[in-house]
């Protein structure tokens, strides 16, 4: 009895590699429409500008759960690696590529560029929280983040040339959806990859008992190094493809508060999973968009329209949605779970089933 | 020389506001072990209803008594902040007490945007300052100025310290409160009522913040975002301190206002974000667990 | 098991796509005829205009007197029964939406007025960190777009062509004028040979103020003998104040936002800080006064509108009195700018003579002067336009013209 007996007995396989299928055909399907719909205005500009913040937050959700959810740590800093990465790639485009090049050859080939740089740089600043991880852990860590975000902003707000405070903007709308969709696919797939990897496994461990996981053999410094890089790597992308959208980026954009946002899309969605943080992101974005429109047409009945701050009460409901979506669920929404397409073959089973299968094997080669 | 006291002297007003605030984030941590996001937003409104209050017993006593109307407001501040710290406590902490501690602090972010955005829809954004309690008689020394407020200022916190210190580590209660810290599982064993403990913490935090809160709207200004930054610099001096230690709290509070101060007053003041918090990332690669903090021992 | 939560996903996605393509065309109670084109802002006698203020955030009292003003120039239009356009009289709709103070925001929120409601044009927002990323949705969509209060002169500069931008108007000057005017104020008036500086480093407003003001009084002679700033949540000065006492300056120039300013006069006052003090127009407002109380006496600042000298105006004393009529408090300047906004939008309306947003900004861009409750706007066929001011000082707890006695403008 091998393994592809079991399988073929449970009926699994079939339905996995039909899911597979069905994946791939939805992924090429979601591209075209990506380009299709800002081409013939199949949604209006303001869905689609929606679309693009929520891939943005999806890259952001998805790189701070590495360090949050799959780490176990806290860290406070994600904005700051967003704001290298809107810098940099920023003064790219405006200063150091030229600006009269043809537009196609400009965001097919420039474009990435200036997005990897501002990626790769917020990945080399992410080398200064990973080390002090080394001795501290938990709330110190969260301490170490914060400072590190602070001193982001704050350096940023003293440099003359890139505008200081005042902000720095020039740049074109290079951010358009089927960018956004190619490297929030990215995002997920290097994280996904890297979770169910040896060295994901590894990170896992770490949250679980860091001392056990030395033990065992697992390299924590170079787990946990190599957990901050990528992760913020795509923190710096997503700090990219923000300031090209937006095309206007200030230094307070990034501070403290900005990291809240992050947060509630992981916790909300479910820490343990990337899904989890898929969801939380679009979630989190719909709700509040949904409650903003709920509120105007609210507001243009008139028994509603004598309530002064009417607006105000977006932020109020939303909270307090969460606070109850906490209570009685308190592990997010997916918890702990995961998409079935995003686990691997080998994961998507329980440790019985293999342990059934090295009996059967063993039953077999001692026959 | 007066510059160096004059800015001692602020060093002693920032630092002592940090210090009454992030007592209040330390006992929360320490015997949940749980960062309440929410306590600076309870100190916002700890302030608004000092506002309310003082405008209500400045009418009454200002016939008769008006040296009565500060500690009155005080009290009454402390009061009624303790009673909301005990609401949110049992409404939407205690049913997470045993869930992962990242869904209370997801919890604790939301009820502080909550209390944000309610007085911001309820009361408006004007911003407000209570109105003067003490009269204002302003002293000189060594060309250093400050005022007869002030200085109560430091004397009410410390008095409030001293008296805090004298309930955590002399009396039944606060010993309770650090057994809890130790080894939460063992001390519902020994007979200690746990949740009572646990919410009268949350009280107690919250009404020396509320201290806090009619200092910080007698001598600044409110808003409903105000709570955002100390809340954010008080958890960073709870942290320095020493997180769990309510000694190292207090210190690390002073700590802060004292490098806030300082580096603004001898450095450029638009690098002070910069060098201050380089200084704290430097003071963490040293000594990771705070100041007064243990270095953690982890069992295997 | 993990196909519900597929489903789930594709469910909350078609919910979105049928949302979107619904609402344009009949979603809210005012519908609309059709989704982004131009001549489509009106439904049997409605023009809509969207409105993008800070109703949440830092300066949500600038929101909230953005939208009174605007309220209160709608209301007057509609209950003289519509605005006259080409013989058709049309009532007004006024969507307001919360741009939060975020740059990001009022960006989406600007790109929902223009498609979501279909809006013929966009006023605000009012913060320049606001109003920047709002003009260039509104520049791209074509869209014009008013802003009652910004001053940065990134507002109205197309940032890859270096040229002015073609859809979008302010009613305000702009910092790099006023700078050098405030400086010369400031070295004539007072004769002042040192000047010390305090502003907010992370907002663009008063760090370009700073910038503009330190530059001009350094062209004209003095000396900047204090250059500190701050962060915008901050409320303690004292460590930056007890060093601008060292410096020993003779005038105290604060380009900040009315609730900084009566904190930093307080403790400067407290710190036995001898000067005179000057801030902008950003601060001018009865909440200056509310929060000030004795301490911002004698400070000096001005304003595009004053409730002083304007009720000589006449139209500005209506105003005024129908603005303590319904909300009970006086207006400030960013009351009156947007009532003047939605004024200056009215008129050109009526002169382009049809709904439509192309001609509605060939109105806006031909020179001509704007006559309103803030006094003369001349337009020179750009978006920046000339304006006049007054300068203030504060006397007895109100605002008082201040009539130069040795500055020539």
């Amino acid at each position: 009895m091998t393994t592809k007996d079991l399988i073929q007995l449970s009926g699994l396989k079939g339905k996995f590699q039909k899911s597979q299928w069905a994946l791939i055909l939805a992924l090429v399907f979601f591209f075209a429409l990506t380009f299709l719909i800002p081409r013939y205005g199949l949604l209006n500009e303001y869905i689609q500008l929606i679309i693009i913040y929520i891939g943005i937050n999806i890259i952001m959700a998805v790189s701070l759960n590495m360090v949050n959810g799959y780490m176990g740590d806290f860290s406070l800093g994600h904005a700051g690696f967003m704001l290298i990465g809107a810098y940099i790639s920023s003064i790219l485009t405006v200063w150091v590529f030229p600006r009269n090049w043809n537009p196609i050859f400009t965001s097919i080939i420039l474009f990435p560029i200036a997005v990897t740089a501002g990626g790769l740089a917020a990945a080399l600043a992410s080398l200064i929280i990973a080390f002090p991880s080394f001795k501290t852990r938990g709330d110190y860590l969260a301490l170490v983040t914060l400072a590190f975000n602070m001193i982001c902003v704050s350096v940023v707000q003293n440099i003359e040339a890139i505008g200081a405070g005042r902000g720095f903007m020039g740049m074109k709308k290079l951010t358009t959806m089927p960018w956004v969709f190619i490297w929030a696919l990215i995002a997920i797939w290097v994280v996904r990859n890297f979770v169910y990897s040896n060295l994901g496994r590894g990170t896992v461990s770490i949250r679980e008992d860091e001392t056990a996981a030395e033990l065992v053999g697992v390299n924590t410094r170079q787990v946990k190094v190599l957990t901050f890089v990528i992760s913020s790597f795509f923190a710096g992308v997503g700090g990219a493809l923000f300031a090209h959208i937006l095309q206007f980026i200030t230094p307070s954009t990034f501070q403290l508060q900005k990291n809240v946002d992050f947060l509630v899309m992981i916790y909300l969605g479910g820490m343990g999973s990337i899904g989890g943080s898929i969801l939380g992101a679009v979630t989190y974005t719909v709700i509040l968009e949904l409650l903003r429109e709920a509120l105007t047409i609210l507001g243009t009945f008139p028994i509603f329209a004598s309530i002064p701050s009417l607006e105000v009460w977006r932020w109020v409901l939303a909270p307090l949605l969460l606070i109850l979506l906490m209570i009685y669920r308190n592990k997010g929404i997916m918890g702990l779970r995961e998409f079935g397409f995003l686990v691997p073959f080998r994961d998507q089973f329980g440790s019985r089933f293999w342990l059934k299968r090295r009996e059967l094997t063993n039953a077999n080669s001692s026959n | 020389m007066s510059f160096f006291f004059q800015q001692l002297l602020n060093a002693l007003q920032v630092g002592s506001i940090y210090a009454l605030v992030s007592i209040g984030y330390t006992m929360v941590y320490g015997v949940l072990t749980m960062i309440n996001f929410a306590h600076g937003d309870v100190f916002m409104v700890s302030s608004y209803i000092a506002f309310f209050s003082a405008l209500f017993l400045l009418k009454i006593v200002s016939q008769y008594a008006s040296f009565l109307a500060f500690p009155l407001t005080v009290f009454a501040t402390m009061i009624l902040t303790s009673f909301l710290a005990i609401i949110i406590e049992r409404l939407a902490y205690k049913p997470l007490r045993n869930a992962p501690r990242v869904s209370a602090v997801i919890t604790a972010l939301s009820v502080g945007i909550l209390l944000e955005t309610l007085t911001l829809a309820l009361i408006g954004p004007e911003p407000r300052q209570i109105p003067p309690l003490i009269p204002k008689i302003v002293y000189n020394f060594q060309g250093a100025s400050f005022s007869f407020f002030q200085i109560l200022i430091l004397g009410v916190s410390f008095l409030c310290m001293v008296i805090l210190d004298f309930i955590v580590y002399r009396t039944k209660v606060g010993m309770a409160m650090r057994a809890i810290s130790f080894d939460k599982t063992v001390v519902p064993l020994m007979g200690v009522p746990i949740d009572r403990i646990i919410t009268i913490t949350f009280a107690l935090g919250a009404a020396v913040a509320a201290v806090g809160g009619v200092i910080f709207g007698s001598v600044y200004s409110l808003d409903p975002y105000m709570g955002i930054r100390i809340g954010w610099w008080a958890f960073i001096a709870a942290v320095l301190g020493g997180i769990g230690n309510i000694r190292g709290a207090m210190i690390g509070g002073l700590f802060l206002g004292g490098i806030e101060v300082f580096v603004t007053a001898y450095t450029a003041s638009s690098y002070r974000d910069f060098i201050a918090f380089a200084i704290l990332l430097l003071f963490l690669i040293f000594k990771p667990t705070g100041i007064l903090g243990k270095p953690q021992i982890k069992k295997v | 098991m993990k196909y519900k939560y597929l489903l789930l996903g594709v469910f909350l996605s078609v919910c979105l796509v049928i949302s979107a393509c619904a609402a344009p065309s009949g979603g809210t109670p005012t519908a609309t005829t059709g989704t982004a084109s131009p001549t489509s802002s009106t439904q049997a006698g409605v023009i809509k205009v969207g409105l993008n203020a800070e109703l949440t955030g830092s300066i949500p009292k600038v929101g909230k007197s953005c939208k009174q003003g605007a309220e209160l120039a709608v209301k007057e239009v509609n209950d003289a029964g519509g605005l006259e356009v080409a013989g058709q009289k049309y009532k007004i709709q006024l969507y307001v939406e919360d741009n939060e103070d975020k740059g990001d925001v009022a960006a989406s929120v600007t790109q929902k007025l223009i498609t979501q409601y279909g809006v013929l044009a966009v006023i605000g927002p009012n913060a320049s960190r606001n109003a920047i990323p709002a003009s260039e949705i509104a520049e791209s969509a074509q869209v014009p777009l008013i802003g009652p209060w910004p001053s940065n002169p990134k507002f109205t500069i197309n940032s890859t062509t270096g040229e002015p931008k073609k859809w979008v108007f302010r009613l305000f000057y702009l910092d790099s004028d006023q700078g050098p005017a405030n400086a010369k104020f400031v070295k004539e008036e007072f004769n002042a040979s040192k000047v010390a500086i305090l502003y907010a480093i992370d907002s663009d407003y008063n760090k370009g103020m700073a910038e503009f003001f330190s530059k001009a009084f350094e062209k004209l002679g003095g000396q900047v003998v204090a250059y500190e700033s701050y962060s915008t949540a901050d409320k303690n000065f004292t460590s930056q104040l007890t060093k601008i006492k060292a410096a020993n300056p003779d005038v105290v120039f604060l380009p900040n936002y009315y609730n900084e300013v009566a904190l930093q006069l307080q403790q400067a006052h407290q710190l036995g800080i001898n000067a005179i003090f000057m801030t902008t127009d950003a601060s001018f407002s009865s909440e200056l006064l509310t929060l000030g109380g004795k301490d911002v006496e004698g400070l000096y600042l001005y304003s595009t509108f004053i409730t002083d000298a304007a009720s000589a105006n006449p139209v500005a004393k209506k105003f005024i009195d129908s603005y303590r009529a319904a909300y009970g408090e006086d207006p400030d300047d960013v009351a009156a700018l947007t009532y003047d906004s939605f004024g200056l939008l009215f008129q050109a309306i009526q002169s382009a003579g049809k709904i439509d947003r192309q001609a509605v900004r060939d109105a806006l861009a031909t020179p001509h002067t704007y006559k309103g409750v803030t006094g003369d706007t001349i337009f020179k066929g750009t978006g920046d336009p000339i304006k006049n001011i007054y300068w203030v000082q504060v006397k007895d707890g109100q605002f008082r013209v201040y009539i130069p006695k040795n500055y020539k403008p």
